[in-house]
């Protein structure tokens, strides 16, 4: 954290100072780990392992936070007989077949489905479209055993399941010492409870895994059995990669979301609204409401034109017919079925796994557009790549049409940010950008704008989505730059008839009355005031500071903050109180905006026949969930299984110590000639375990730092970190040059040998991992190898994020021979002349011109 | 004469990220000092120079052992500046009078007077002033003496996010640093104070821009026990004219003695 977000690590700082202890898990020594009390080594793709064995820690010395785990979380709840876990079926759970899991037998006891908050239905799940009888959707009144002791409870099955990851199984699996693992697990423990909490912040050193969402299940788990959810201190923080990258998911550019994380419509499961709603909306918890979100997003995007009759225009929506993921489109642009592609904001041959395939796509499109500050290594495939310098393609072979658009930076135009903590914060326009450059926005309103101009006559039902787009917001100054201004207050949501700003979702109809652009973003323009850009100074405001920019859902700074009080409303403790009910003015208040009806006191109990938000209990906090509570066990909407388990990656240098089944027998793969798997465990070819980080100096894929001299000279050139004695083993020198090849591809790089990198001792093997930072790539003022190259095209298959952390690698010392792949030649031959310091400059580089010459990479 | 000004760096603050370096680069308008990896850990800029006026530094110090925080090294940073020394040597060493002290006891070097006979550069103990090649004047922090004409705070000390770099009146820094030395002393850390004043640092007459250290000066890169070259005046003329009186002494005797 503090190398990637340095600035709000200066909060972790603080906490240091009050007396706070930071423990750092991470296969590399890094600058976080300098400022930690206790750094854990453990080997990359291993956490699950680490995880589960802290939850059989606190499990099985009985520390969890008992009031919380039995009110608050699904640990009573009594599971259908059907099931069967991985202790049963080496590694695998009941309901698998053809390579994917089918849930009923994950199911509460009696109830055939318990729905999900916001499932998708890429895969008809669970849920998804196939039932008339919306009864079944309502869960209330659960089998549920309060005393834990129920062999099918929740309670026991998670027990059961983690019984066997003991701290000499995480010693062997992690290649950590016992000793180590039970401090972190002690220190954990005593820092959790009523008086005190513990929080855990992750990044993409989570989530890049085959087992990505089972990562952070784990810590959920965790975190609700110690009772750290929804409290001051406490909590589960998703840092993420990117600025505002929290905005693109929130109102997404992802192919399976609609604003505010409503499913995108499958073409056989979704054919009319109707048999949409019903497949995703659950009858009871909050979700019971997401009809008037829908319905409100459609008459926001489609306005007069959608009405009742017409279903708002739902079926004018584009329905998915499959995964449309970015890996997957990859392996289609490979395979010639897209003819083209936008890249807005993204270096993807950089910044995404296997660029050679990706490039490869590229290739076949008709038509790529790219829109970014300076010419980026996606926008240059066609002249800069490693196929390219090896001779194997031409550029005068490749017909994709490229066309590049200079994009505005963040000071050169109006918008928010929507940043890890889901705060918005406006950002104002300071300067107009130079030349050809524009925002975003602008592209997008001028691209529709057209678009509804050309369909402006036609008559085609499939025409009638861009016919009917609302798309009138006003412009100003010479470019004609759209309102964002405007475009926020249709997020935030208005009354169809009169145009007033409603103040929040709760004020959202599913009749077509109100529109809104993103349900949870709604109360952002609440009162005609744009929240979003309030900067009240923290001296001036209580410790929350809830007058600083404003957070979604309505201004919540904290979510699940119910569960900071006990079921009687009352705070856990003086020292953590934060929201809790008052009987006076018979209303929940508090520090912060209440996560729950603001009415309903915590005696509060549903009638059998009660209905949508009727059915959440007053000692309810997890109220997206459609029993109210934080799911220890998950009987839906996670598809490879409801409890984490220890699995490896899909390349990895040991078998799985727990099971037979080696990987996650649900993963996403390609099976493909022209991009193969390395999946051998102990294999002299590959021994080794790779994985990629940040530097603080440099920024992603490279096209926002390796352009500006000040960040480059800091960060210079690619270097991998090895420790000494994997030197000493493989002969590579400090500061000189070393070849890492995987089953795909090889790189060229500096080798930095460090004490800060360890050898880990794993059943009786020495397996040592290489770290490499993945900023470099062929354009820019400094330039390198593309690191992502090396890993494969494979992925977690809830979100379908790749495996980017850890795959198997060799190395050799030396530089990269331009004549050798190493798929072809082998990892470790070691052939050809070295090609010298001039061999990445061989092809004509853009964009530098005379005065911004570049630097010669020099060797030491 | 105003307030003293100066900067307190806290190194057990810092995380290394740099940020004091490019704003400071950023604000100055400097150029950049060349793309090349040193390989010394994830420091790059290598020294303080011309065109460098923050530098951090990174020392990888080896644990001996098997501590249990899991580490076999500690990670020591440290935000390197001009230590605009109460006592500055390239003050003193300057002949045209380019370098002088200004009312907020920051050392400045005038650019429109500095006429580049570089003989700062050797006379400053810790390496920090240099000519710069293309237009062979003498370069260093100027403890953004623009910033502070708008009554705003220096670039880098703005942009550290840890307070790591703090800035305002020294005296309160003073007192800011003792107590937080003794806070660390207490958590068991071998935390002291490098430069605070004459007293720890006669040779310069004590630091403006004083530092907050974990470990050894050399572990960052700054000398025990700097001194600007005039601090040895006096004793060197008192030698020398101890010296003489000895020769003359010498001299007067054999004469004397010569004459019986």
């Amino acid at each position: 954290m503090a190398e990637c977000h340095p600035v709000g690590f200066r909060w972790v700082m603080k906490a240091k100072e009050r007396g706070a202890i930071l423990i750092h898990v991470d296969p590399r020594y890094t600058r976080t780990s300098a400022v930690a009390d206790l750094h854990v080594p453990i080997r990359a793709g291993t956490d699950i392992a680490f995880l589960g064995g802290l939850v059989r820690y606190v499990l099985e010395h009985e520390r969890d936070f008992r009031e919380y785990v039995v009110r608050y979380t699904n640990a009573a709840t009594i599971i259908s007989e059907a099931f069967r876990d991985t202790e049963d079926l080496d590694g695998l759970f009941s309901g698998f077949a053809d390579g994917h899991y089918d849930p009923t037998s994950w199911q509460y006891e009696g109830i055939p489905i318990v729905p999900a908050a916001g499932h998708k239905e890429v895969v008809a799940q669970l849920g998804a479209g196939k039932r008339e009888d919306h009864e079944l959707d309502r869960v209330v009144n659960e089998h549920r055993d309060e005393t834990l002791q129920h062999p099918r409870c929740v309670y026991q099955i998670l027990r059961r399941h983690v019984s066997r990851y003991t701290p000499e199984m995480v010693s062997r699996i992690c290649g950590i010492p016992e000793e180590q693992f039970l401090r972190v697990a002690r220190a954990l423990c005593d820092n959790s409870g009523r008086d005190r909490t513990s929080a855990i912040c992750y990044a993409v050193g989570w989530t890049q895994h085959s087992v990505g969402v089972q990562y952070i299940r784990t810590a959920a788990i965790l975190q609700l059995l110690l009772g750290n959810i929804g409290r001051p201190g406490g909590g589960i923080m998703a840092l993420r990669g990117h600025a505002s990258i929290q905005g693109s998911t929130d109102i997404p550019t992802l192919f399976d979301l609609l604003p505010g994380y409503l499913p995108m419509p499958h073409a056989e499961h979704s054919r009319d609204l109707g048999a949409y709603l019903r497949s995703h909306r659950s009858a009871s918890g909050w979700w019971s409401e997401m009809p008037k979100y829908m319905v409100s997003l459609l008459k926001a995007w489609f306005g007069d034109a959608a009405t009742k009759d017409n279903e708002y225009l739902f079926g004018r929506l584009p329905h998915l017919t499959g995964s449309h993921s970015h890996l997957q489109t990859i392996a289609d642009m490979a395979d010639g079925k897209v003819a083209g592609y936008f890249v807005i904001g993204e270096n993807p041959v950089v910044g995404t796994v296997d660029g050679a395939l990706q490039r490869k796509g590229l290739r076949e499109l008709d038509w790529l557009v790219v829109r970014d500050f300076a010419p980026t290594e996606t926008a240059e495939f066609w002249r800069v790549a490693p196929e390219i310098d090896r001779g194997e393609i031409r550029p005068e072979d490749i017909a994709t049409e490229v066309f590049f658009f200079p994009a505005a930076t963040h000071t050169e135009k109006d918008g928010t940010f929507t940043n890890t903590q889901r705060l918005l914060q406006w950002h104002h326009k300071a300067i107009e950008p130079p030349g050809d450059a524009r925002s975003d926005l602008w592209f997008a309103y001028h691209l529709g704008r057209r678009l509804k101009q050309r369909y402006a006559g036609t008559t085609g039902e499939r025409d009638l989505a861009i016919r009917a787009l609302t798309w009138d917001y006003p412009t100003e100054g010479a470019h004609e730059e759209p309102s964002a201004d405007a475009v926020l207050r249709e997020i935030n949501g208005y009354e169809v008839a009169t145009g007033r700003l409603v103040d929040g979702f709760t004020e959202l109809t599913d009749d077509g009355s109100t529109a809104c652009g993103c349900w949870i973003y709604s109360g952002c323009y609440r009162k005609g005031v744009n929240q979003t850009a309030r900067r009240k100074s923290r001296t001036e405001q209580s410790w929350v500071a809830p007058e600083w920019g404003w957070s979604w859902p309505a201004n919540r700074r904290l979510l699940y903050n119910r569960a900071s009080a006990a079921p009687d409303g009352t705070p856990w403790s003086e020292r953590k109180r934060y929201v809790w009910w008052d009987p006076g003015q018979q209303r929940w208040i508090g520090h912060d905006v209440p996560d729950f009806f603001a009415d309903r006191p915590p005696g509060y109990r549903p009638s059998g026949d009660a209905r949508g938000l009727a059915t959440i209990p007053g000692d309810a906090p997890f109220i997206m969930q459609s029993d109210g509570r934080g799911w220890l066990f998950a009987p839906s909407g996670i598809v490879d299984g409801p409890l984490p388990t220890h699995y490896e990656p899909q390349e990895s240098v040991i078998e799985n110590q727990l099971y037979g089944q080696q990987c996650n027998p649900a993963r996403e793969q390609w099976v493909r000639r022209d991009s193969p798997y390395h999946m051998a465990a102990r294999d002299r070819r590959f021994p080794y375990v790779l994985t990629t980080f940040r530097l603080t100096e440099q920024h992603t894929a490279g096209a926002m730092s390796r352009w500006l001299s000040w960040l480059s000279e800091l960060q210079p050139e690619l270097f991998c970190e090895v420790s000494p004695e994997l030197a000493a083993e493989r002969g590579l020198v400090h500061g000189g040059w070393a070849t890492l090849s995987t089953a795909r591809a090889e790189i060229e790089c500096r080798v930095l040998v460090t004490r800060r990198v360890r050898p880990l001792h794993l059943d009786g093997q020495v397996v040592h991992q290489i770290g490499v930072p993945y900023h470099w790539g062929g354009v820019g003022r400094v330039r390198g190898d593309v690191a992502n190259d090396l890993f494969p095209i494979h992925a977690d298959p809830n979100v379908h994020i790749p495996e980017s952390k850890v795959c198997t690698a060799q190395i050799v010392a030396g530089r990269r021979s331009q004549g050798r792949t190493a798929v072809i030649d082998g990892p470790t031959a070691i052939g050809g002349p070295d090609p010298g310091p001039d061999a990445v400059h061989r092809r004509d580089r853009p964009g530098i011109s005379a005065d911004t010459a570049p630097r010669k990479l020099e060797e030491t | 004469m105003t307030t003293t000004l100066g900067f307190f760096t806290d190194t057990t603050l810092c995380i290394g990220c740099k940020a004091c370096e490019v704003a400071c680069k950023q604000w100055n308008q400097l150029p950049d000092d060349g793309f090349h990896l040193t390989g010394m850990s994830y420091d790059n800029t290598v020294a303080l120079g011309a065109s460098t006026w923050r530098h951090v530094t990174f020392a990888e110090r080896a644990l001996d052992g098997d501590p249990t925080n899991g580490a076999r090294i500690a990670w020591k940073m440290m935000s390197d500046v001009c230590k605009h020394c109460e006592r500055a040597g390239c003050l003193e060493a300057c002949p045209t009078g380019a370098i002088l002290q200004t009312e907020h006891g920051s050392i400045y070097i005038q650019p429109d007077v500095c006429n580049g006979c570089g003989y700062c550069v050797p006379a400053c103990p810790f390496g920090v002033v240099a000519r710069r090649e293309d237009d062979g004047r003498a370069w260093k922090c100027t403890l953004c003496y623009d910033r502070l004409q708008g009554q705003l705070e220096p670039a880098c000390a703005k942009a550290c996010p840890t307070d790591s770099i703090q800035f305002g009146p020294l005296d309160e820094l003073r007192a800011r640093a003792e107590a937080r030395v003794e806070l660390l002393r207490v958590r068991g850390l071998d935390a002291h104070l490098y430069g605070e004043d004459g007293e720890a640092q006669p040779g310069t007459g004590g630091l403006h821009a004083f530092f907050l250290l974990a470990d050894e000066p050399e572990v960052y890169n700054l000398p025990p026990a700097p001194a600007v070259p005039t601090h040895g005046a006096g004793r060197s003329w008192l030698a020398a004219v101890a010296g003489a009186a000895g020769l003359a002494a010498l001299a007067f005797g054999s004469v004397l003695l010569s004459r019986d």
